[in-house]
């Protein structure tokens, strides 16, 4: 460029220098534009933007009948589309008081906990990536594999299972479930360590993740973070705990808290998660009694007239769902409370006076799934 | 439950103006539309249970009104309440933003605004959260969109 063009874009002290991040940025994961307003290299303030894969899901459950809406459900947060199916089949049958066997119970909190690790194990791979760390994200891929194949073998599909459904299951699991899950659990115990040897306790990593996006309970509880982002501030806010659904109640386990509240204290929420998992994965595999794989339901759902509130533990927080039912066999409204979407806008109080290069590592630990924020 | 009688009885006394009702999962509030920022105030700050997160913040259009309803919890004691408000006027729908008291209910504000054309007096910065401007408010009831919006019908 010549002299002259560079001195015409030259920023005037009492300007705003803005730069997009997004929608295409790679430690973004997905369509969101951060516009972050910068001074050097200091970050002042920054402002998301959203709705670049809005599909209005809450629209189109409006028209969908309960069995439909499961498999919308699915498309929001991608990554706990078990526990996003689970938080509308609770609902529903909370609402004509269905008891579901004692088997789905058991079979759902395997699969809530094997969906919390291989996120986890997403969101691992993907943070050691966003931070330099290429190696871990094929040590993340390669064991997540073995819960996508464990998943795959039982309902042929890796991602989006859409497997619950109002009652019980869709169908029953492949005979070996439980054999792989117990296979799984002793081998991911065994690569833990390396986990730890990698990143915990990497100094570079202690570096870039420490001290850095401070957030207190208060601020926690006052934007709603919760999940591992908002025990990592000390905000006990594991549905699991406060508000047990399924078998939760009966199994014994512990809720992670860490008061710390930087990026490191998030980490280490979901690192302990994952072993914390690990146990419950243990004892349920062990104990899940035979039985059939549905309660009896009408092929066409009715809720009866009211509303009902419903709230489960995804790997990223709490989702809820509120329907509001006039008897007829679709949802007069629907709405998801989603996780994410409460998460994202603590992002510009935590990144506000700090350096542009702790902002991927600030909202790496944050775990943004974009199309559940914008549902 | 005992608790649950204990907190009805609580809030009476904080909000004598409101209507408490037992729902089938939850207590349930109905608070008159010029009392709710005061409300809202008064459920926040208390001694006994400070409702100090805001899970939930929606509406529901009943085509002759809209409802907006939201779900508090008390992050030390985890009780929960829903607290409904009704805006009659359905040409100009207006009610108090609380974004002042729950900071998070400024986003979720934004969003019910977006979708539903419900304005938040004294909001700081309400702006459409997903859609562009000009575009319906598509979870009222009475939206048409013919292109987009594939409804199933029985």
């Amino acid at each position: 460029m010549s002299d002259e063009v560079i001195k015409n874009i030259i920023v005037r002290e009492d300007e705003d220098y803005i730069i997009n991040m997004g929608p295409q940025h790679p430690s973004t994961h997905g369509v969101l534009r951060l516009e972050v307003c910068l001074n050097g290299e200091t970050v002042n303030y920054l402002t998301p933007h959203i709705g670049y894969i809005h599909r209005s899901i809450e629209k189109m459950c409006e028209s969908d009948t309960y069995k439909q809406i499961i498999h919308l459900s699915d498309r929001m947060d991608y990554l706990s589309s078990h526990m996003n199916n689970e938080a509308i089949c609770l609902a529903v049958e909370n609402a004509l008081e269905v008891e579901v066997p004692l088997r789905v119970k058991y079979i759902r909190v395997a699969l809530d906990e094997l969906s919390r690790i291989a996120s986890h194990h997403l969101w691992w791979s993907a943070f050691g990536m966003d931070l330099g760390a290429l190696t871990a994200f094929f040590y993340g891929m390669r064991d997540r594999e073995k819960i996508l194949a464990i998943f795959e073998e039982s309902f042929g599909s890796r991602l989006l299972h859409s497997f619950n459904t109002p009652g019980g299951l869709m169908h029953d699991v492949h005979p070996n479930f439980q054999k792989h899950i117990m296979e799984f659990v002793h081998y991911f115990r065994k690569k833990l360590p390396e986990y730890k040897q990698l990143l915990t306790d990497n100094v570079i990593f202690h570096n870039r993740t420490k001290g850095i996006g401070n957030m207190t309970r208060e601020t926690a509880i006052a934007f709603g973070v919760t999940g591992p982002s908002g025990r990592g501030s000390g905000f006990s806010c594991d549905v699991r705990k406060t508000a047990p659904y399924g078998l939760y109640d009966e199994i014994k386990f512990n809720e992670i808290l860490h008061d710390k509240g930087d990026s490191f204290a998030r980490y280490l929420v979901r690192m302990e998660e994952m072993e914390e998992s690990l146990n419950i994965l243990e004892y349920v595999a062990d104990n899940i009694p035979e039985g059939d794989f549905t309660a009896k339901m009408k092929p066409i759902v009715k809720l009866p007239e009211g509303e009902y509130f419903q709230r489960v533990e995804t790997a990223r927080g709490e989702l809820s769902v509120y329907i509001v039912s006039d008897g007829k066999k679709f949802p007069y409204r629907i709405k998801f409370r989603s996780p994410n979407f409460s998460n994202l806008f603590v992002l510009n109080t935590l990144a506000k006076g700090g350096l542009i290069a702790d902002l991927v590592a600030i909202s790496g630990s944050l775990d943004l799934v974009i199309p559940d924020i914008d549902r | 439950m005992k608790n649950s009688e204990e907190l009805k009885t609580f809030l009476a006394d904080l909000i004598p103006f409101a209507t408490i009702e037992e729902g089938k999962q939850h207590l349930e509030i109905v608070v008159p539309l010029d009392k709710w920022h005061e409300t809202a105030q008064k459920l926040r700050n208390n001694d006994r249970t400070p409702f100090d997160y805001l899970i939930s913040l929606t509406a529901v259009d009943y085509l002759t009104k809209f409802m907006v309803v939201y779900h508090l919890e008390a992050a030390s004691t985890h009780e929960l309440v829903v607290v409904k408000a009704e805006v009659e006027n359905r040409d100009k729908p207006q009610i108090d933003t609380v974004s002042d008291i729950w900071v998070t209910a400024e986003f979720h504000e934004r969003e019910v605004f977006d979708l539903f054309g419900i304005r938040f007096n004294n909001h700081p910065d309400l702006r459409r959260l997903f859609l562009d401007e000009g575009y319906g408010f598509p979870l009222r009831k009475d939206f048409k969109d013919e292109i987009n919006i594939i409804e199933l019908s029985n």
